[in-house]
């Protein structure tokens, strides 16, 4: 049987969480799926916190993959860590400690993460908050060794980019050690979903991270229509995809540029940069928002297309199916470039394969998930694309994913336009019934796939939701891929990764 | 990459007129900038960006300031790398609490004469995270205001237009 049933059998489902099953289980269970996970016979997707109670979510290898979602409560407040054996979690158990004060037993690292001493409260979704402690000076691991040298970076960058802490070992030039620490941009978005009426919740899943707010709105909004068994009309599910092509599309242009700036080739940011804005204009023409920020709503979407912006769309293809590949070629061609991007940064596919990285990263490590693909939501279902996936691991390989992508991207969006159903874009949403619903929604974002999860409860409104990024699962890995690089291809590494720092503070 | 270069040369820039500013905004700001230290300033302004806990949707519509479009240095502003080379920091986002410390230490380490502008909703009046027990609220929390340029996020066009009333001699 596989791992899933098996887990399950020995739980007790949840009769109203959709559309994967929900169990709650025992500590000797939860105890299993941590040793599942370590064996690798499991993927971690997700794991998350209640006032008396965390959740995990797991996906298995099969094709489809199965997903499932696994409940422990601790009335005492303390669950075993999984983290202890299966090191992707670590990050997740300490926010789950941070924000609801659960204790993570046997949790190896016990420092608090999202939690920076300066809330002016602790747990501050445990039910009650908790009064305070003392901010305690943050214990970076201890690295001994001599001539090793540390060199501290950020929150505040020399870029216009987020906020975030990275503490440098260097011998000489080469970094022996990358420590990150996250947090700066927490802004408590749990706390502020919890209570919120469907529609205002939508907005803030928008806010997630901004990049990815197409993908953000569309986890949150499937998560619902889950939950409550609604019914999304096929136009509205085509626009939708037609959105998110080309979010996908104008993150990659920008990241390719990006990333060859941070190789000193400025004249393809330069060019890059002019097609990323022809992406943003023609989507703020079709769409009326140039990052297409709450379009899409529960039931559908706002805006719908037009026939001029099907032509502008149509043109949008043709001029980058124009300007695009000469800048590729440039790229290939272009050895002081490629002597800075190939055989750096580099990750393992076994590395790749416990975090369960996706998008890029995983992609181009050998990692070939991609939720459009091996979850087929629709309209994907219906769509031919293939998903590009490398083995080498290093910026390069980020860099051709990227560019592969957007390739299959311009695909989609012609097969968007020339099968796009008419009708209605939007339903409405059922009220109130006075039960509790739960749904759960997985995206393909451009860094990788975004988990929703959420519970409706009995007045209408989100009892619970939460968001996961893919960068929690990357940003680790991040660490790896520097680990023997010089200290100035730290940037370099840093843009293929790019991930993303307010989706994953919360 | 010559034919590349080439066509760059040749062809007609991308890079579009001003836009035009509000005149009774315009009125406002003159008064609340100081006529002696734009003398001394010229008609150039250094920016520094920072990001006090933004959703990354204002850095990326900041960024887009730069390309060929907007062209933001020809009007004399640019960005820098550190508070310490710049007039103006750029600040978005409703202020994170972990982020209060180091918004203001980068205030601090910014040399006078300076301005604060505080770009997006979230800046401005703290937006949808107004009321999160993580979140400050407005930038002027913090440190002083000088202008404020709303939207979520404001577009290239509208933070152009802001920006540019910072280098409008006062009447």
């Amino acid at each position: 049987m596989a791992p899933l049933h098996a887990l399950h059998a020995l739980g007790q489902p949840v009769a109203a969480h959709r559309p994967w099953p929900r169990s709650r289980i025992g500590a000797e269970v939860w105890g299993r799926i941590g040793s599942e996970l370590a064996a690798g016979r499991l993927d971690l997707i997700g794991l998350w916190g209640e006032p008396a109670a965390v959740h995990v979510a797991v996906m298995d290898h099969g094709e489809p993959p199965g997903i499932g979602v696994f409940s422990l409560d601790c009335p005492d407040g303390a669950f075993p860590s999984i983290g202890r054996v299966h090191p992707p979690a670590i990050r997740l158990e300490r926010t789950a400690q941070d924000l609801f004060g659960l204790r993570a037993a046997g949790l190896p690292d016990q420092r608090a993460w999202l939690d920076h001493g300066a809330w002016g409260v602790a747990a501050p979704l445990a039910e009650p908050a908790r009064a305070a402690s003392a901010a305690a000076e943050y214990a970076f691991l201890p690295v001994e060794g001599e001539d090793l040298h540390e060199i501290p970076v950020g929150p505040v960058h020399a870029g216009i980019i987020e906020p975030g802490h990275f503490r440098f070992t260097a011998d000489g030039e080469t970094v022996v050690r990358l420590e990150e620490r996250l947090g700066y941009t927490h802004k408590g978005q749990e706390s502020l979903l919890q209570g919120a009426s469907i529609g205002h919740a939508a907005r803030l899943a928008g806010r997630v991270s901004g990049d990815s707010t197409v993908a953000y709105a569309d986890a949150f909004a499937r998560a619902v229509e889950a939950a409550l068994q609604v019914d999304v009309p096929a136009r509205a599910l085509a626009l939708r995809a037609l959105m998110g092509e080309l979010e996908r599309i104008a993150n990659h242009l920008g990241d390719f540029g990006a990333i060859c700036n941070d190789a000193a080739f400025a004249l393809m940011l330069a060019h890059c940069a002019i097609l990323r804005e022809l992406v943003l204009r023609a989507a703020g023409g079709c769409f009326g928002h140039r990052l297409m920020m709450d379009r899409i709503v529960p039931g559908g979407v706002t805006a719908d297309l037009g026939a001029d912006g099907e032509a502008r769309l149509r043109a949008l293809l043709t001029e980058i199916r124009l300007r695009l590949p000469p800048l590729v070629a440039l790229y290939g061609n272009t050895a002081s470039l490629q002597n800075r991007t190939i055989a750096t940064g580099a990750i393992s596919p076994d590395m790749v394969r416990q975090f369960a990285a996706g998008g890029f990263v995983g992609r181009a490590s050998g990692r070939a998930f991609d939720a459009r693909k091996a979850l087929a939501y629709p309209p994907y279902d219906r769509l031919d694309f293939d998903v590009p996936a490398l083995r080498e691991g290093d910026v390069n390989a980020r860099v051709l994913i990227r560019l592969a992508e957007i390739g299959q991207s311009l695909r989609l969006i012609d097969q968007l336009l020339g099968t796009l159903p008419a009708g209605p874009i939007l339903v409405e949403l059922p009220g109130a019934d006075s039960a509790i619903h739960e749904g759960m929604a997985i995206t393909e974002a451009f860094r990788g796939d975004v988990l929703a999860w959420l519970r409706i409860g009995t007045d209408g409104r989100i009892a619970r939701c939460h968001l996961r990024d893919a960068s929690w699962f990357q940003w680790p890995l991040l660490e790896v891929a520097v680990y023997g690089n010089i200290v100035a291809d730290f940037p370099l590494c840093n843009k293929s990764f790019n991930c993303s720092y307010s989706g994953h503070d919360l | 990459m010559r034919k590349t270069l080439l066509q760059g040369l040749l062809n007609r820039p991308l890079t579009e007129p001003p836009p035009l500013l509000d005149d009774a905004e315009l009125a406002v700001l003159a008064t609340q900038l100081d006529a002696a230290a734009r003398r001394r300033l010229g008609r150039g302004l250094s920016i520094r960006e920072v990001d006090a806990g933004s959703c990354n949707g204002c850095e990326l519509e900041i960024n887009a300031l730069n390309n060929a479009f907007y062209d933001l240095e020809r009007y004399g502003l640019r960005f820098v790398a550190s508070p310490r080379h710049a007039d103006v920091l750029l600040v978005t986002g409703p202020v994170a609490k972990n982020m209060r410390e180091a918004l203001r230490r980068t205030w601090l380490a910014t040399p006078d004469p300076k301005w604060v502008v505080a770009a997006g909703d979230c800046a401005v009046d703290g937006g949808l995270f107004a009321d999160s027990y993580a979140c400050l609220g407005p930038v002027s929390q913090v440190i002083p205001v000088d202008l404020r340029i709303p939207g979520c996020p404001p577009s290239p066009v509208q933070l152009l237009c802001g920006l540019l009333k910072l280098l409008i001699p006062a009447p």
